[in-house]
């Protein structure tokens, strides 16, 4: 007798959790969560905290503020921040003055722990929210975050 | 010359062999090779063969600052993340004994229960699939889907969150997370039942589960089972409860137990668990105390010479963090008793004499994330 009521206590509670799937199936315009990547690149907004890649803000001027403190590449536990620096003549007070040459930025080393942005005394760096960071070539993830021709802002002392 | 007959016998002949399950099998979730001995379906020996996705998360740590090792443990158990960085940071304040505002304590306690249950939707998605229902998995990951949009705009990153820092919490919580936890609760209240229907009554699914990979109590605490592994065998094991650390000592909830210790067993604490941590929830969204979000600590931390542990209760157990420091600013010595080690270790001692089938459904509820066995 248990072999008969198993097999429709079985049909039955089939049945049961497909009126689940089935009333999804029949409303499936209400409900639904997936959204068209890539087809919606133009309207697809990541939230402000995202940690997607640092970047240096640069102002209209082409002025950055970072100082070469380096805190950030001692923050950094991978690596993945490197500062050439040198002294150079400071044309306002006329004494030499530490500043960056080129800040280095590995991201294929990034954990995106976000230490070196928690360090950083003058905010120099931020989190950008670009998430789509496949390349062909990995050197192209090697990336000089100061742009060309660039210097520290007037005031920015650490 | 053999005859036809003794050829016959010698190949139909009751006879051991190897089978390897793994590293590359979808039931084990990860890169765990399983060495199996079997008898045609039967399991003789199942020996976990580990060592494929070990990165050296101890010594590592022994290498970075104590602020740098709160991020590598993000990787360890990944669907736990929040609560392996809360474990860190909960030794390393109690060494400086450093007095955590309530506001901290009250935010960590509920994303820990968050992260909580997106572990347990992920598992109960992922079970049904291993037993072959497929559309578990779907709605699983809806509703994990909610809370991973909050942590992805509190913390800033979906998984491995890294919100955690000695001292307290990397930045304020986001002006939304409050309404954003709410209407998570209101939903995942009304997908819960579901949940139960779907699959916890399936008479299909109760004949998979009852009965097989049956755990006692005594073997529980001998094999040093934690979470609802152990609580599942009857084995009252919750650190929340015994030892509480942040917030748990100010809400009301119970320890789910059952006395089956079979799959099924295992199944019921998830679930019931996943109810538990929605109650704790509600019971501190509302009065989230105001105040500072991080005690100021030094730039570089040094710890009392000495030796300090921590044990917190992650979504799969204990989860215990040990440090030796010798008074400089890294640790000579830290080393982390993953629940999921552990767990893995009685799957020889459960599986052995059911089939293959059985094995997969009893290593679902293990719920083994391969990371942080092998670390």
């Amino acid at each position: 007798m248990s072999y008969f009521s198993d097999i429709y206590n079985g049909i039955k509670t089939l049945l049961t959790g497909m009126s689940i799937t089935g009333n999804y199936f029949l409303h499936s315009r209400k409900g639904a969560i997936t959204q068209q990547y890539p087809d919606n690149r133009e309207t697809l907004k990541m939230f402000d905290r995202f940690r997607g890649e640092v970047i240096m803000p640069h102002d209209e001027n082409n002025e950055h503020r970072c100082t070469g403190c380096q805190s950030c590449e001692i923050a950094c536990p991978n690596g993945s921040i490197e500062i050439i620096w040198d002294r150079q003549l400071d044309p306002e007070t006329g004494k030499k003055k530490k500043m960056i040459d080129k800040h280095i930025y590995h991201l294929s080393m990034c954990t995106m722990c976000g230490l070196c942005i928690e360090a950083c005394p003058t905010d120099a760096i931020v989190w950008a929210q670009n998430f789509e960071n496949s390349v062909y070539d990995r050197s192209q993830l090697t990336k000089v975050l100061n742009r060309p021709g660039s210097k520290v802002k007037a005031g920015i002392e650490d | 010359m053999e005859t036809v007959t003794e050829i016959t016998t010698r190949n139909f002949k009751s006879q051991e062999y190897f089978i390897n399950m793994g590293p590359q099998h979808p039931a084990t979730h990860g890169v765990l090779r399983l060495v199996l001995t079997i008898d045609g379906e039967i399991i003789k020996k199942v020996e976990p063969d580990l060592g494929y996705i070990h990165r050296s998360i101890e010594k590592m740590s022994e290498r970075d600052s104590y602020q740098q090792i709160v991020h590598l443990t993000d990787r360890m158990d990944y669907l736990s993340s929040h609560i392996n960085n809360e474990a860190v940071c909960l030794a390393v304040e109690n060494a400086l004994q450093l007095e955590i505002p309530d506001r901290v304590k009250v935010i960590r306690t509920i994303i820990s229960e968050l992260t909580r249950i997106a572990s347990h939707t992920l598992w109960w998605g992922v079970m049904g699939m291993d037993v072959g229902a497929l559309t578990t998995y779907f709605y699983g990951f809806r509703d994990r889907e909610m809370i991973n949009d909050i942590f992805e705009e509190t913390c800033g990153a979906r998984l491995t969150m890294n919100y955690n820092a000695p001292g307290g919490l990397m930045f304020d919580i986001h002006p939304n997370f409050v309404q954003r936890v709410k209407d998570f609760i209101a939903h995942f209240k009304t997908k819960l039942p579901e949940y139960d229907r779907l699959l916890t009554g399936n008479v299909i699914f109760q004949k998979r589960t009852k009965g097989v990979g049956i755990l006692t109590k005594e073997d529980a605490i001998s094999f040093g089972a934690s979470g609802p592994v152990g609580r599942a065998s009857g084995y009252s094991c919750d650190v929340r409860k015994h030892h509480p650390y942040s917030a748990y000592d100010r809400v009301q909830f119970n320890e789910i137990l059952d006395t089956e210790g079979d799959t099924f067993a295992r199944y019921r604490v998830r679930v019931q668990e996943m109810w538990e941590s929605m109650s704790i929830i509600e019971q501190l969204i509302d009065n989230i105390p105001e105040g500072e979000y991080k005690v100021k600590t030094n730039a570089v931390i040094k710890l009392p010479k000495g030796e300090f542990y921590q044990k917190v209760e992650t979504a799969r157990g204990e989860l215990g963090v040990y440090i030796i420091s010798t008074g400089t600013k890294n640790p000579y010595r830290i080393k982390f008793r993953s629940p999921g080690f552990s767990n893995l270790s009685l799957l020889n001692h459960i599986t052995v004499g059911g089939k293959i089938g059985d094995l997969v459904a009893t290593m679902a509820t293990l719920d083994l994330v391969i990371p942080d066995i092998d670390r």
